[in-house]
């Protein structure tokens, strides 16, 4: 893997040292990668001049995984073992697939036992003829294709991504990508949420000052985020969506509108084969896509069982049979609006993203809501891209002086499991991240000494509604009477939109602690051993490269506190100074040896010794900004 | 309360802020202080950032909100506003009270979305009202027992528009 060097945040590198960053546009339909060029935002193509990657992985026969356009020809042919728009299963597990009967995959409950994580560890996996596949592996290969392509085009390793997910994603969806992206080798630097990365792309584009609404719908995932911008930074002021709905509901539409014509001249119609349903699905895009400048499109292919289907859809019948989809964006829009407090006439534009959004009802729907004409000046299947390779440009510090600064917000309530299964919430839809929540339980029995605390996400009241993300014990509270106890429980939400939990009982002087990420389908170790094994590479080799890491990480870590004593040493004292200077040689020292393990603990005790040091920079630095003030002097 | 959040914007503790400083110092923190610009830096940095950046949203939304402000201004001041012990409103409040939830009721079973959007209009009305007699009571006359009083009643008048929401969600 990659590693970051590490600047001063705010001071330049080195004017030679651009360093390679992509953004990366994981899609339901199609993926594609970016990157900022000369000062340009361009799509990466390959070697076919492709931008488009489409999100077709195939198990072939030879044991070779074929990824693109040529996994997509071969889908009509394989279809068991061609996997298309894997984004819809991201972290959900058999139960949340509720069309499957029209999937022509072979689902296989996820069996995990592990007690400590929530349903959603049931995460489903696909049989395939390689195996059985989680849609965290599916989803790796196209990363895998996406990276390689990037690395090729811009001759090197790259030294991280952000990775963009539908606003509307929950928790398991997010840690389900980030996990992808591990698997496929990528550093994650950011996980960026769709219609945010849409708004840097258009707004850098357009140097647009205002109130914005990006409604976004994709093959698979629909989004609304509303976001003001103001003098560089993109503040989301409210989001909202459906993380089931897109380009792809249109496509079953027409389907079984098809099926529904076959019937009337063929009446025995048998159950089709998997091969004529992806046949006909595959039509059913295609004509989706005609009819966006064409008034009529003939459908014709002929099924395996000889019946000849040639049926011919108008732009009007689309429209009548997709109506009802077209709608059910639009309760989504209203909510958003409502909760940003915003009325339509406080908006200044409308962006339209994804490649759905070409049909013309669908603009037609969103100009008659919002009362102006959407804009669609940046293409709607690249915008994500371009937007996210903006962003990863800046955070790997490429660019110094960006005046960009992103505001996100977690797109769902967070809350806990009560008595009669119901849901306290800690953290609101729509609070800007980081954010960190605490609220206090208690015990009901007296006695009690360990309490079941269940974090679930969602909007409504009872848990049985809400997605459960994870479940542990908090044991070791001391035995008092009912009430007695005061069980702190603090969620946060970290700049990803990631959650972590952590409870302690803290009525008595006894601490007892633990820390929770919810994990989905694989654990940490099981990443870590699929990564090693993908080195494929001898044990010397491996011992060889942990060791250049570890030392590339420990230089990195002194380079940076150095640089951080010379500007800020006078925010210590000589005795504070003079310890963290010992860490430091301890730890040069120590990265002469040949010991990774000895070289890492090293550098956590130099951060652990700069912990102080750093809050108390970041304190000067935000007083600085704030024209002088001391927030020492304020009591905080 | 050990953190003066108005402190951390640059702010004197009052109920009427200029809203425009507020968010301006926020964005001033947020652009110093926010995750994204620490992204390469080492764990200590990013432990700092993270705190201060999770410090100064909290303190936003405290600040930004008139109830949220309210109350916290009281607690600066030794008072807690809103308690399970102390729920005590007046009369004429609580009759107003029943007014506003039965009308809510009647909409919501009658499924009259605009008469829904009404009440919202009227409860926020009554709302600028309320922040208007805050800032009086607050800021000029000190008089924290009534400014608690106008506070919960802020808070309700909060409470019922988001359940009107609720209701309008519902029936979308």
């Amino acid at each position: 893997m990659a590693l970051l060097q590490i600047s001063e945040p705010g001071m330049s590198a080195a004017p030679h040292q651009h360093r390679l960053a992509v953004g990366i546009d994981l899609g339901t339909t199609n993926s594609l990668v970016a990157t900022v060029r000369s000062g340009m935002s361009t799509v990466l193509q390959d070697n076919f001049g492709h931008s488009l990657l489409p999100s077709v992985v195939r198990y072939s026969p030879n044991g070779e995984v074929i990824v693109g356009h040529e996994a997509q020809a071969q889908q009509s042919a394989d279809p068991i073992n061609t996997i298309i728009s894997v984004k819809r299963f991201m972290g959900r597990s058999l139960n949340d697939i509720t069309d499957r009967a029209h999937i022509p995959y072979h689902f296989v409950d996820g069996s995990s036992t592990d007690a400590t994580k929530g349903d959603t560890s049931r995460i489903l996996q696909i049989q395939t003829r390689a195996g059985l596949k989680s849609p965290v592996e599916i989803s790796a290969e196209i990363l895998k294709a996406l990276k390689a392509r990037a690395e090729k085009s811009l001759g090197g390793e790259l030294v991280g991504a952000v990775i963009t997910v539908p606003a509307y994603f929950d928790d398991a969806q997010r840690q389900a990508t980030k996990d992808a992206a591990r698997l496929a080798g990528l550093n994650v630097l950011r996980l960026l949420n769709e219609p945010t990365a849409a708004a840097v792309a258009y707004g850098l584009d357009n140097a647009s000052e205002g109130t914005f609404v990006i409604y976004d719908l994709g093959g698979g995932t629909f989004d609304v985020s509303i976001l003001r911008l103001s003098k560089g930074v993109f503040e989301v002021l409210a989001t909202n969506g459906d993380s089931a709905l897109g380009g792809d509901d249109f496509d079953h539409r027409i389907y079984c509108w098809v099926l529904d014509k076959v019937r009337e001249s063929n009446a025995q119609l048998a159950p089709l084969s998997e091969e004529d349903t992806r046949l006909l699905l595959t039509k059913a895009r295609q004509a989706k896509e005609w009819l966006t400048d064409n008034f009529e499109a003939q459908i014709v292919c002929r099924l395996s069982n000889g019946i000849v289907v040639d049926v011919t859809l108008t732009a009007q019948q689309l429209v009548e049979i997709t109506q009802h989809l077209v709608t059910k964006t639009l309760s989504p829009t209203r909510k958003a609006m409502r909760d940003a407090s915003l009325t339509i006439e406080e908006i200044n534009g409308v962006v339209l993203v994804g490649g759905a959004t070409r049909m013309p009802h669908i603009r037609q729907a969103v100009e008659d809501y919002f009362k102006q004409e959407p804009l669609t000046n940046l293409d709607p299947d690249k915008v994500v891209a371009l937007g996210a390779a903006i962003q990863a440009n800046i955070l790997v510090g490429n660019k110094n002086d960006a005046d960009l600064l992103l505001l996100d917000v977690t797109p769902l309530s967070l809350g806990l499991e009560t008595m009669g299964g119901l849901v306290e919430k800690v953290i609101q839809r729509n609070s800007t991240l980081p954010i960190a929540r605490a609220q206090e339980f208690t015990t009901y029995k007296d006695g009690q000494t360990a309490m079941s605390i269940h974090v679930v996400q969602g909007e409504r009241e009872l848990v049985s509604d809400c997605r459960s993300l994870a479940r542990f014990e908090l044991r070791g509270i001391p035995p008092m009477v009912a009430g007695a106890a005061r069980i702190r429980v603090t969620f946060t939400v970290d700049a990803d939109g990631l959650l972590s939990v952590s409870a302690r009982e803290q009525s008595t002087g006894i601490e007892a602690h633990i820390e929770v990420k919810p994990s989905y389908g694989l654990s940490e170790d099981e990443i870590t051993t699929m990564l090693k094994s993908s080195f494929n590479s001898a044990e010397a080799d491996k011992k060889a490269r942990m060791l250049a890491e570890a030392r590339v990480s420990a230089g990195a870590i002194i380079s940076s506190v150095k640089i951080a004593l010379d500007v800020d040493g006078n925010l210590l004292s000589d005795t504070e100074k003079q310890a963290i200077e010992a860490e430091i040689a301890r730890l040069e020292t120590i990265a002469l040896k040949d010991d990774d393990t000895a070289i890492h603990a090293a550098v956590d005790a130099l951060n652990h010794a700069t912990e102080a040091f750093a809050a108390a920079r970041m304190n000067a630095s935000v007083s600085r900004a704030l024209a002088g003030k001391n927030l020492e002097d304020i009591n905080l | 309360m050990s953190q003066n959040y108005f402190a951390l914007f640059g702010l004197s503790p009052a109920f009427d802020i200029e809203l425009k400083t507020l968010e301006s110092n926020y964005r001033k923190i947020q652009s110093e202080s926010h995750p994204d610009r620490f992204v390469t830096a080492s764990a200590a940095e990013k432990l700092a950032s993270m705190q201060t950046a999770t410090l100064a949203n909290e303190a936003y939304q405290t600040l930004k909100y008139p109830a949220n402000r309210a109350k916290y201004l009281l607690e600066l001041n030794g008072v807690t506003a809103v308690s399970d012990s102390n729920t005590a409103m007046p009369m004429q409040f609580l009759m107003q009270q029943m007014e506003w939830r039965e009308a809510l009721e009647d909409a919501r079973a009658a499924k009259d979305i605009a008469t829904l959007e009404d009440l919202h209009h009227e409860m926020q009305a009554e709302s600028k009202s309320l922040q208007a007699n805050l800032s009086q009571f607050l800021d000029e006359k000190k008089d924290y027992a009534t400014a608690t009083e106008i506070t919960r009643k802020l808070i309700f008048i909060d409470k019922v528009c988001a359940d009107i929401y609720k209701a309008i969600e519902q029936l979308e």
